[in-house]
């Protein structure tokens, strides 16, 4: 310690720095984190008191209701005979929770659809992916798996019996409904989000109307003019799909949200990235694809995920235009008089589906801001 | 540190070569009676300035006499209004496709270095020699490494512009202009960002690559360089130029009661 600090009277230059040493024991581990979190204050000690109170309160009637004195095999009503959860009833319907009204024996094309889903998403979460891989996983998602999978669903070509879009349902509709919301929401967003930054009056002009439109209306709304006033104004005899009438509201709708999500990064741009752009001799299309919208898009990550999300949870909405996605299937089915009281369990299942897709996202995004973090903080 | 150590080593920084004045050898940049206005604020006002071919000129003055803005003009990051500004025998119009011919021949370095935080050092340089001039990667990568040798930073190449320390920053800016084999090198006071430890070694740089050939414009406070390595000192205020006159004669005798007030407040320290 001594000989390490430069006290006076030793001749100039012999500068020599103090190396550093591990700080005390009680500022760091398990104990620091009690001490900083749990009981600082009076008020803390009394606070986790309460909290700890709380959660044996809550937490032991819940396990027990969920897991120890619940059903889990049988198939009716009469099987549950213990006064906890009935998770009978959602195995019982579980293929109608899945795929709707979807026929029976071409139900594989709706496993083909999930089996490619999990084939390209699954690796994304691992981290020993390589990147190429990674990178062509995720191109084949965005461009060829729609259309592989709007073929394989439809059916009508290549010997599959078509299945019309009336019996789409459950899980499979409320995943096509987001992800093609999601996959198209995106770029329209980055265009309308670009356009509304353009020089150019005309353009600039059309893109904040059409933002200002869509996201002055609430979604419910977009889906029943979708729905029930669209064919009115369209002439005699031409009448589209109900479902890809509601996909395209849908589309128009969160573009508009994403626009104004990705305008928010791309305001977050400095000035001298566009200048350094220029100056090397990139043109627009160029500096905005490789300079200005890798930034932007990764600044807004926790934005564009949230939009999903929401996007995500909204599907619900097709409900009211007669579409059964998976909360719609359980809503349908709770009301079976053949069961009893089993609101609750279809509800917490439907939530539980609900959360597994959503938090899947919100870790995704984590990971992918941790990946992109490149140490720069302007 | 040893690397700023090392490169105060005068022997790395003299490479035999004479320093010529070109004068009378073709211009680079003729800036004919030039005016620019923000809004209604007259920021140029009649600028005229040639750049021969090989040249080095430090553009000086007191901050808002325009000079950042007029060597903007000269690669189009700024219009002007009136006048006209050729570069390498291409007049500056509305034409995008003569911008984009003369911000390829022309490299210019910021104040604030605007690398791309989300590349590599070695990706910043490659980018535009890929995109723009259409090189194969193999060979923009080898001439990328070069130059960052050039500055003295090849073992950063793999890192991203924000682990790096701003003298090194604004040394890879460089290697990133120079990337582009241009023919013009503009600097927008490129030292001016940096603490005074890093100055030099940006600096020493900008030396070697004057002593290379190079024709630079330089906007810069630094007047131990105007003296060593201009040509010619060039000095604006209120979006005029007041002076222009080889150092020499600018730093000993300057013509303008302006010149010699500015000289007489920054000479002082």
């Amino acid at each position: 310690m001594a000989e390490m600090t430069p006290t006076g009277g030793a001749p100039a230059d012999s500068f020599r720095p103090i190396p550093p040493r591990p700080p005390p024991s009680s500022a760091v581990g398990p104990v620091r984190w009690v001490r900083e979190n749990l009981v600082s204050s009076p008020l803390n000690v009394l606070l986790t008191a309460i909290g700890l109170y709380l959660i044996w309160l809550i937490v032991p009637p819940l396990i027990d209701w969920a897991l120890v004195s619940a059903d889990f095999f049988g198939s009716s009503s009469d099987d549950c005979t213990s006064d906890g959860a009935c998770w009978v009833f959602v195995g019982a319907r579980f293929q109608f929770f899945i795929y709707g009204f979807y026929p029976d024996p071409e139900r594989w094309r709706v496993n083909i659809m999930f089996l490619m889903l999990a084939a390209f998403l699954v690796p994304q979460f691992l981290p020993g992916t390589p990147a190429v891989v990674r990178k062509w996983l995720g191109i084949f998602g965005l461009t060829l798996y729609p259309l592989i999978t709007a073929v394989l669903l439809l059916g009508g070509v290549f010997g599959l019996p078509a299945v019309e879009t009336g019996k789409w349902g459950g899980l499979m509709l409320t995943l096509v409904l987001s992800y093609v919301g999601i996959v198209a929401a995106l770029p329209i967003g980055i265009l309308l989000a670009l356009g509304r930054r353009s020089h150019m009056p005309i353009i600039r002009t059309i893109c904040v109307m059409f933002i200002e439109l869509w996201r002055g209306v609430p979604l419910i709304s977009v889906l029943f003019m979708a729905s029930v006033m669209l064919p009115l104004f369209l002439p005699e005899g031409v009448n589209f799909d109900k479902l890809l009438r509601a996909l395209i509201g849908i589309v128009m709708f969160q573009s508009a949200y994403m626009a104004e999500v990705i305008r928010g990064g791309l305001q977050g741009i400095p000035k001298g990235q566009y200048e350094a752009a220029a100056a090397l001799g990139l043109g627009y299309w160029r500096a905005t694809g490789l300079i200005i919208l890798p930034q932007a898009l990764k600044m807004v990550i926790p934005g564009i995920v949230n939009t999903f999300i929401a996007l995500f949870k909204d599907t619900t909405l097709v409900l009211i235009i007669g579409l059964f996605d998976i909360l719609g299937a359980v809503q349908a089915s709770i009301v079976d008089p053949a069961w009893g009281r089993v609101a609750v369990e279809g509800y917490v299942f439907a939530a539980f589906c609900f959360w597994v897709f959503c938090f899947g996202m919100s870790q995704y995004s984590q990971g992918l801001e941790r990946k992109l973090h490149t140490g720069h903080k302007r | 540190m040893t690397d700023i150590i090392s490169m105060q080593d005068p022997n790395g920084l003299v490479d035999g070569h004479p320093v010529d004045h070109h004068v009378g050898a073709e211009a680079m940049i003729q800036i004919t009676d030039m005016n620019k206005w923000f809004g209604s604020f007259h920021v140029l006002r009649d600028i005229n300035l040639t750049v021969h071919k090989g040249e080095r000129i430090v553009v000086c003055g007191p901050s808002g006499s325009g000079k950042s803005t007029m060597i903007r003009c000269v690669n189009r990051l700024e219009e002007h209004q009136a006048g006209s500004i050729v570069v390498d025998g291409i007049e500056l119009t509305e034409d995008v496709k003569k911008i984009d011919m003369i911000r390829r021949e022309v490299g210019m370095v910021f104040q604030h270095f605007n690398l791309f935080p989300h590349l590599t050092v070695l990706e910043n340089c490659v980018l535009s020699p890929i995109w723009v001039r259409k090189e194969p990667r193999r060979q923009a990568e080898e001439r990328a490494m070069a130059l960052l040798e050039r500055v003295k930073i090849p073992e950063q190449a793999l890192k991203y512009p924000g682990q790096l320390s701003g003298g090194q920053q604004q040394r890879v800016a460089i290697a990133r202009a120079l990337c582009m084999n241009p023919k013009l090198m503009l600097f927008d006071e490129p030292t001016s960002a940096l603490d005074p430890e890093m100055i030099k070694e940006v600096l020493d740089v900008m030396v070697q690559l004057a002593e290379s050939g190079m024709t630079m414009v330089c906007v810069t406070h630094e007047m131990g360089f105007a003296k060593t390595v201009a040509d010619r000192v060039v000095f604006m205020d209120s979006g005029q130029v007041v002076e222009q006159a080889p150092p020499s004669e600018f730093f000993t005798n300057p013509k303008s009661d302006r010149t010699r007030l500015f000289l007489s407040q920054i000479l002082k320290h």
